[in-house]
């Protein structure tokens, strides 16, 4: 029997590492601060999700991405009009980050009828198609096929836009994540593979899952082209995105994004600590060193000032607590069409 | 004479051809067999880019095929035998079924998913089953079983024209029904009700494909009078539907539903329980036997000889 790869992530597996300030890689500054501004947000969305998980004020289900905002920040400005992305249970963030709305997610999770979702859906049931995000569902790895089936779509269309399948390191293990790669690489559809490779599904490490501990191998089997990047470095992330969309809208085929990154919570809920145990605790605290907002922050040379992400945040809360919930009368009325 | 499955062939064609933005996608749609013949030469026809044979992949396959839905397309997802559609089950129960409801609504999902019974021939447990019954349990998904060559062809257009997704299963063992069909003319799969094939005044037989066609068979070997009532839809059962099958019980008195399926938690069983009576006829609570002589002993529990001895005994109660 042959050891564990456990090595194959290299540097960007090694918490100790990665900690110094991002490179802008001559990025205009502009940019760059409207990719901070954006995760600022993003995450002070998620603390105060995470902040009415705690006191009661939300039930439903939350996975929280702290930590992971520069993946959703770098892919979603390389979507163009016409283009399907398609999240999974963690997917606040890929929500937030192609522009939708504050309120219309804080809503959802609150089950309001100003929701994204009418308030039918919560946090794992996302949409928002005027803003490219065609679905969020928490069964893991079902979004992959039907990613490929909008990149099927796409290639009928005749028109250059791609479809963008986001999923976590657990969702390789499912198999039809293999059978949608193989499907998409045997009739060339335009499908970028984004996997957030938070090293964690659920509270079981991947070592514990996997026998080497990246993902990109599934790739190099299936023949798609992969990149791998460090995932909380959103200039890393948005240049590999930048290549494998020009890549797929050219009609190369499918592309796959290994962004390794780490999540500060717990699978489910707010707790940094509710399931993944003590040693993580050391990992946690060198991980928050290789935070993507800070580390762009310090790139840009200033300190992150989250005074208007947060009063935004407020401001949607207020509107989204106001709103009505779904009339029961209408719980039957959109099981068809 | 049109038979079942060239109607079904038919629909394809007509479906390809007034349709654009209809393809249809599965395994074996470019092998000689051609799905049973029922899809023979569609991709001489409309090309390969509509008429895409896959990997061995059901579940990609059949998730594919609803993305592609949900970008405006109307795929025909192909699975040659019902068995090998549960691999896809997350594409079609988790996700098509619920995606309008738990996206707000307004959302269309024209994903026909076709599967096919395929059973007899000393085939054995795993091709040969009939599993409609797990999908008419689940809110969301139009379940559609045809019983003859008429509806085999415009249930299968009208599935593909409607906005749900929708589970169409025809059966290998009704490819030689057939009928004098006119031109095709779609009707709204929403306006399908129960049919009541043969007016009767003894007993109520009821099917719903295969079993429809026993149904057919068994009446016209008995010298009672029958009413027959074939469900071409299963799901979702209306009042309009119950009121068709209680206004024949309460007229006849007797009914026997006939489901060539098992019978726990089954179809045979919800039409009873719907109707507040009758008899359910079902297959022996095992998975199918291969040998020969066990074979055919497992489906005569669904043959016309014994839906005749069992409505005669009622007839006689």
């Amino acid at each position: 029997m042959s050891e564990p790869n456990s090595a194959a992530l290299g540097p960007l597996g090694d918490p100790a590492q990665c900690h110094e300030p991002i490179d802008l890689a001559g990025l205009p500054t502009a940019e760059a601060q409207a990719m901070l501004e954006q995760m600022m947000l993003i995450r002070s969305a998620e603390e105060r999700i995470g902040g009415a998980v705690e006191s009661g004020e939300v039930k439903c289900p939350c996975h929280l991405a702290i930590g992971q905002e520069a993946v959703a920040v770098g892919v979603a400005g390389h979507v163009c009009e016409g283009d399907r992305v398609f999240g999974a249970h963690r997917s606040h963030g890929h929500f937030l980050a192609l522009g939708a709305s504050v309120e219309s997610l804080l809503a959802e999770i609150l089950g309001r009828e100003t929701g994204c979702s009418r308030g039918m859906g919560g946090s794992m049931h996302l949409r928002d198609v005027e803003n490219h995000f065609w679905g969020s569902v928490p069964i893991v790895g079902a979004t992959i096929p039907i990613a490929v089936g909008a990149g099927l779509a796409a290639q009928m269309d005749g028109d250059d836009s791609i479809a963008v399948s986001f999923f976590g390191d657990g969702a390789t293990e499912e198999g039809v994540f293999h059978e949608s790669m193989n499907l998409a690489a045997v009739k060339g559809l335009p499908v970028v593979f984004i996997c957030e490779n938070n090293l964690f599904s659920s509270h079981l490490h991947v070592s514990l899952r996997q026998p080497a501990d990246s993902t990109c191998r599934y790739a190099e089997a299936h023949c798609v082209p992969w990149q791998r990047v460090d995932g909380n470095d959103v200039v890393a992330v948005s240049e590999a995105m930048s290549t494998a969309a020009a890549q797929a809208r050219a009609g190369s085929g499918p592309q796959f994004i290994e962004a390794v990154t780490y999540r500060w919570r717990g699978h489910v809920g707010p707790r940094e600590d509710l399931d993944v145990g003590v040693k993580r605790e050391d990992d946690l605290e060198m991980w928050k060193r290789r935070d993507p907002v800070s580390r762009l922050a310090k790139a840009l040379d200033q300190e992150p000032d989250w005074t208007s992400a947060r009063d935004a945040v407020s401001a949607a809360w207020a509107r989204a607590m106001n709103a009505p919930k779904p009339n029961p009368a209408e719980l039957l009325d959109r099981v068809f069409s | 004479m049109t038979t079942y499955c060239e109607a079904i062939l038919e629909a394809h064609r007509w479906l390809m051809r007034e349709q654009p933005k209809v393809f249809c996608i599965g395994q074996g749609l470019w092998s000689p067999w051609y799905v049973g013949n029922s899809m023979r030469d569609l991709e001489k026809e409309f090309g390969v880019e509509r008429v895409i044979d896959t990997p061995v992949s059901e579940a990609a396959t059949t998730g594919a095929a609803l993305g592609a839905a949900l970008g405006g397309y109307r795929p025909i997802v192909v699975h040659p035998r019902v068995d090998f559609a549960v691999l896809a089950m997350d594409a079609v129960v988790n996700q098509a079924a619920n995606w309008n409801h738990i996206f707000g609504g307004g959302i269309p999902v024209p994903l026909t998913v076709r599967a096919i019974i395929n059973r007899g021939g000393e085939q054995g447990a795993q091709h040969s089953q009939a599993l409609h019954a797990w999908y008419a349990h689940v809110p969301g998904l139009r379940v559609v079983m045809p019983s003859t060559a008429a509806d085999a062809r415009d249930l299968l257009v009208a599935s593909v024209l409607c906005d749900d997704p929708v589970v169409y299963i025809d059966d290998r063992w009704l490819y030689e029904e057939a009928a004098d069909l006119d031109a095709v003319d779609p009707i709204d799969l929403r306006s399908m009700r129960p049919r009541v094939q043969q007016k009767g005044t003894d007993l109520t037989l009821v099917g719903t494909g295969y079993g429809a066609a026993v149904c057919r068979a068994a009446a016209a070997a008995m010298d009672e009078s029958c009413e027959v009532i074939d469900v071409p839809v299963i799901n979702p059962m209306l009042d309009a539907d119950w009121a068709v099958l209680r206004e024949s019980y309460g007229r006849t008195g007797r009914m026997l539903v006939v489901d060539a399926a098992w019978g726990n938690c089954g179809w045979a069983a919800t039409v009873v329980a719907g109707v507040g009576g009758g008899r359910a006829l079902t297959l022996p609570a095992s998975p199918a036997p291969t040998s020969g002589g066990m074979e055919e002993a497992y489906y005569r529990a669904v043959g016309v000889e014994s839906v005749v001895a069992v409505a005669q005994e009622m007839c006689g109660e």
